[in-house]
């Protein structure tokens, strides 16, 4: 089982690295990420939300989503492992 | 001699009196530096995430320079979970207001009919306000994780 487990992790693995080498090269101008939102972002960011740095902007108004359910998943864990782990003493 | 020896038997493995100096003054300034990251998330890098490990992080060293039950008296179970699910609530309790007050879920500048500050003011403040919601959680359930594990669930006086 564990051998079939580590064939799997492995197939897996490499496909994933396969699959990377269709990115687009680290920083290129041309790359789909960088032409539609990003522009948006740098160019209106600091004007529709008066906060000078983009990854606060990002993360708590256009990405509030994210960031909302983000926490709700830490809370999630907390919350199990507190009611999973937390005893009265005996 | 004889009385260091005595005195360092009845301590416990790995506490050490230099440590638990260096933590009791390092952690006033360990959560100053929570809070300042916290709400200088609009101008530096950071946030209630990172800012809210940092708080989480000063009880940590607290509970394990010493021990759990002194981390727990300087902010106790019930406190701490009273403030994670505060930073929640804050969190979704904004969102759900903008939506009352006319605009989409989690846009902020709805909440210009409440406090007028205008739309974009808004959008900056809503963004603060979240990111406190943000850091209460994160610290509590840091801390909470922390105390539960490091104590097997029984609150004693752990690691």
């Amino acid at each position: 089982m564990k051998a079939l487990a580590f064939v799997a992790t492995l197939v897996t693995g490499a496909i994933l690295l396969y699959g990377t080498m269709d990115f687009p090269a680290w920083g290129d101008p041309q790359a789909p990420a960088a032409t539609h939102l990003s522009n948006y972002y740098i160019e209106n960011a600091v004007a529709e939300t008066h906060v000078p740095n983009l990854v606060t902007a990002v993360l708590g108004d256009y990405r509030g989503y994210d960031t909302m359910f983000e926490t709700v998943v830490i809370y999630c864990a907390g919350l199990a492992v507190v009611s999973v782990l937390r005893r009265k003493k005996t | 001699m004889k009385l260091l020896q005595e005195r360092t038997a009845k301590l416990k493995l790995g506490e050490s009196l230099i440590i638990q100096t260096a933590v009791r003054i390092m952690v006033p300034f360990i959560q100053l530096f929570g809070l300042y990251v916290i709400v200088h998330g609009h101008y530096s890098p950071g946030g209630g995430f990172q800012g809210g490990v940092i708080l989480g992080a000063s009880f940590v060293a607290l509970a394990l320079a010493f021990d759990q039950k002194f981390s727990m008296q300087l902010m106790s179970e019930r406190v701490n979970g009273v403030l994670g699910n505060l930073g929640a609530l804050i969190f979704v309790g904004t969102a759900v207001l903008c939506a009352l007050f006319g605009g989409l879920f989690l846009d902020y500048s709805a909440l210009d009919k409440l406090i007028p500050l205008g739309p974009i003011g808004w959008r900056s403040f809503g963004i603060f306000i979240i990111e406190v919601g943000v850091g209460l959680a994160v610290m509590s359930i840091m801390v909470s994780l922390f105390w539960d594990i490091g104590s097997n669930g029984e609150m004693d006086e752990g690691l």
